[in-house]
């Protein structure tokens, strides 16, 4: 192949910044040495290099990475233009972005003069929320309002998950996680050996908590035993379902759990290169996981020989750049890979063919974070809480209308009822369970016990938990089509289904809204909910009207 | 010239599409099952000469025990499958893909999704005033136009650009959603891109909207006009490779050039010269 480059040549900052990504160029090289070949997965890092030194992607900058990764100029520019959060026109190095979703609205949304609109930050427990970025030579991001409240359930017996979180262990020190149980677990799973602690997770019935609730132990075990090689581990960090702030508190308040979580995970699967992959909106994330990955290189807990156990691992941070798709496991490794973000069709699975083509063990933050607690108590116990199908306990992210935002930790088969007056809910109108995928729950459905079972029975899903009240007050109509707006915005487009499917979707409950209908918009909306369901190529097309129809179907928004 | 091959021979699989028993060598698709039964199953992304990308989704039939429906095109059987290509899940399916992408897109000169659209019933005129991707045609070359206001976005010309055919990735979807295009970098024009005219696209492009400039120009005068066009097969004269090429002649003169897509040698594909380099045939003076 040979590229053709753009003539537009990057400025010394430019090529500074992406050069720290990339490495610098050998001499008099203008070609691409062969050495560089194969490093394509470095584009999406070397094009945000490029934007947070000078705060866009300019032809100089696509062009210069295009040349030093052997991408040809085009697919790079595609890749650039998939995601929301980098420019491909010049704008001001300082950008606000104003969140405009589901929670934030609640609390009254202000757009100052030259702010930007943006999909839920993850930061619903603090409403309205704000991401500024600021490039230059020593770029930042800064998260707005830059603290939260306290954890609302902070003194109280019973956490797990959040324990350390609660007892304000301090996240960026080693020594503090290991002096407050850190590790434990995975010098016992060096004890159970790989299939031994397989063969507790299996035990354990713990359930994906990303939002499809699939068996770990199944994932792990599958992987385990293929003959392919390398294995790889990633943790899905990307949580952008709107409403959901879990991983990112788990993240920040306990970074080395992460870390020795998936070391655990590696060990058992045979993984020697974990990734975890977390969203552009979420820096201080970024900064404590890179320092918790720095500290445990130093004490021997991420290298070539994990605890002296003889095992390898090192794990490698990788940052969105604005895309809710990429949260779906193989736009994840598309988007790791240097593709855009466009989900691959399953079968195969990632078990087989994932990252890479590799066999990959792919993770949400909060289900690994229970891995500490199977390998530490056994699975026998962890299962022996909860109820029998939904074991353990379960992340809720409570927001909008209730006094006390934030997350809380319940064991499942906890009624949804308590969980809002724990929370401080006003009598709620409808409950948005789930998320964007999720359902709207009416009053009388509030006794629901949060269990997977439950929920499915219910004709719901807990989703990544996300819990969003709306009072009296609240404004179902326009919660109906923001969500419409957002599988707008955030479909990839690969398939026509959800591509299309989600603007004639948004079109119909305008016009209804607006009072324009032209009387086929209920029948168009029930066509499109079954053709996003059934023929969309992945999760976001497929739950695109999840949300939409339970607010038609079953609280009567825009029914008639 | 016909390759033998020295693999193992594949084992068959047995699979049940409509309610008939059909065998099939392994590592085959749902779709090559339905065509070995005789089942006609409208495609649009899909080529027997290009990797499937299964976005279309067209295709999809109803394998029982599957949540979603499956793109036949790209989903290998497995045995025992049981497949319904003519259900009411897939008929809906179908349809509403057929009424987005007519409500979107201009199919004027898309004759086989055209077709799918009446005999699927798509009424596109439900959705009233509708967001569409017309936009003004570009042409910014002599060989040929883009007129994006026909594209449905099936990925075939990228990939036979890209590693599928030509290697030369002058073009790639590019923005999100429904905002998603074909582009060169920065939707620069053709010349100053790494295109190297050998029209391998246009060859694929299901709807006209990558067209030849002389086809494009006849069909502006309202001249196009492929009943009287005759179609001639012969070698291309410039080189050894031997492409086989099939001229469309209409009045006595090249309109177009194509290759066939069963050819041992080009696989549908030519050069810049095979495809575009006719004129010299008919200089009448």
């Amino acid at each position: 192949m040979d590229l053709r480059l753009p003539l537009a040549e990057p400025t010394d900052a430019e090529r500074e910044a992406i050069d720290a990504v990339v490495g610098a160029a050998a001499a008099n090289s203008h070609r691409v040495a062969r050495a560089d070949r194969g490093r394509r997965h470095l584009l999406l890092p070397a094009l945000r290099a490029a934007q947070r030194r000078v705060g866009w992607v300019s032809e100089g900058a696509l062009g210069y990475t295009s040349r030093r990764l052997d991408v040809p100029p085009a697919d790079a520019y595609g890749v650039a233009t998939f995601y929301a959060l980098l420019a491909l026109e010049e704008r001001p190095a300082d950008v606000l972005h104003v969140c405009t979703d589901l929670a934030c609205r609640l609390k009254g949304v202000e757009m100052p003069p030259g702010a930007h609109p943006s999909p839920c930050l993850g930061l619903c427990e603090r409403a309205p929320a704000a991401l500024r970025t600021v490039a230059g030579p020593e770029p930042r991001e800064i998260q707005l309002p830059e603290a939260g409240p306290a954890l609302p359930q902070a003194g109280q017996p019973g956490l797990r998950l959040l324990r350390r979180i609660a007892e304000g262990v301090d996240p960026e020190s080693l020594d503090a996680y290991r002096e407050n149980g850190g590790y434990d677990a995975l010098r016992r799973a060096i004890e159970l050996g790989p299939e031994g602690v397989v063969r507790e997770v299996s035990a354990s019935h713990l359930l994906g908590r990303g939002g499809a609730a699939f068996p770990t132990g199944a994932k792990w075990e599958a992987v385990a035993k293929q003959e392919a090689q390398p294995h790889y581990l990633v943790c899905n960090a990307d949580e952008s379902e709107p409403g959901t702030f879990k991983d990112r508190v788990l993240m920040e308040g306990d970074p080395c759990a992460l870390v020795e979580s998936m070391t655990i995970a590696a060990y058992a699967t045979g993984c020697e290169r974990g990734f975890v992959y977390v969203r552009a909106e979420y820096p201080l994330a970024h900064a404590r996981l890179e320092s918790a990955f720095a500290q445990a290189r130093e004490q021997g807990l991420l290298g070539d020989d994990v605890m002296g156990a003889g095992f390898a691992f090192d794990l490698e941070l990788r940052i969105g750049a604005g895309a809710y798709v990429c949260g779906e496991e193989t736009a994840l490794f598309q988007s790791i890979e240097g593709y855009r973000g466009e989900p691959r069709n399953k079968p195969p699975f990632p078990v087989e063919v994932g990252l890479f083509g590799k066999p990959t063990v792919v993770n949400n933050v909060e289900t690994l974070f229970n891995v500490l607690d199977v390998v530490n108590e056994s699975g026998a116990a962890f299962a022996a809480i909860g109820t029998p199908d939904s074991t353990g306990t379960r992340l809720f992210c409570l927001s909008g209308h209730v006094e006390r935002p934030g997350l809380y930790e319940v064991p499942f088969g906890f009624p949804l009822r308590d969980l809002l007056d724990l929370a401080g809910a006003a009598p709620p109108k409808a409950v948005l369970l789930g998320g964007a995928a999720g359902s709207f729950l009416r009053p009388d459905q509030l006794d629901l016990p949060l269990t997977f079972e439950d929920a499915r029975a219910a004709g719901a899903t807990l989703g990544s938990g996300v819990v969003i009240v709306y009072d009296e007050s609240a404004d179902l109509v326009d919660a109906v089509i923001r969500i419409a707006e957002f599988f707008r915005d955030e479909s990839c487009g690969q398939c026509v289904p959800c591509r299309v499917g989600t603007i004639r979707q948004e079109e119909a409950l305008k016009r209804l809204a607006t009072g324009s209908a032209n009387g086929n918009e209920r029948e168009v909306l029930a066509d499109l909910a079954e053709v996003m369901r059934d023929a969309s190529i992945c999760g976001l097309g497929q739950t695109a009207a999840t949300a939409v129809s339970s607010a038609m179907i079953n609280l009567g928004v825009l029914a008639e | 010239m016909t390759a033998v091959s020295v693999a193992a021979p594949k084992r068959l699989v047995e699979i049940t599409v409509d309610g008939q028993a059909v065998s099939v060598t392994e590592g085959s698709t749902i779709l090559d099952a339905c065509r070995r039964l005789g089942i006609e199953t409208p495609t649009l992304c899909y080529s027997d000469t290009l990797t499937p990308v299964n976005v279309c989704r067209v295709c999809v039939v109803e394998v029982e025990g599957a949540r979603v429906l499956v793109p036949s095109c790209s989903r290998k059987v497995e045995p025992g499958m049981v497949v319904h290509t003519d259900s009411p899940r897939v008929r809906t399916s179908r349809r509403m893909v057929l009424e987005l992408l007519s409500s979107s897109v201009d199919l004027s000169t898309a004759p086989d999704a055209q077709r799918y659209v009446g005999e699927y019933g798509a009424r596109p005129e439900r959705f009233g005033a509708s967001a569409t991707v017309a936009q003004p045609v570009k042409v910014d070359n002599d060989l040929y136009v883009r007129d994006y206001s026909k594209c449905i976005l099936c990925y075939k010309c990228v990939e036979a650009c890209g590693v599928d055919h030509q290697n030369t990735f002058a073009i790639t979807a590019a923005g999100r959603g429904f905002e998603a295009h074909i582009s060169t970098e920065f939707d620069v024009k053709l010349p100053e891109s790494a295109c190297v005219y050998c029209g391998n696209c246009i060859a694929v492009c299901p709807t006209g909207a990558l067209m030849f400039t002389s086809e494009y120009e006849l069909r502006n005068e309202g001249a196009w006009n492929e009943d009287a066009q005759s179609q001639v097969d012969t070698v291309c004269p410039y080189c050894g490779v031997g492409c086989n090429l099939t001229l469309h002649v209409q009045d006595d003169a090249i309109v177009k050039v194509t290759s066939p897509d069963d050819h041992d040698v080009t696989r549908g594909n030519l050069c810049i010269k095979g495809r575009f380099g006719f004129q010299f045939v008919q200089n009448r003076e």
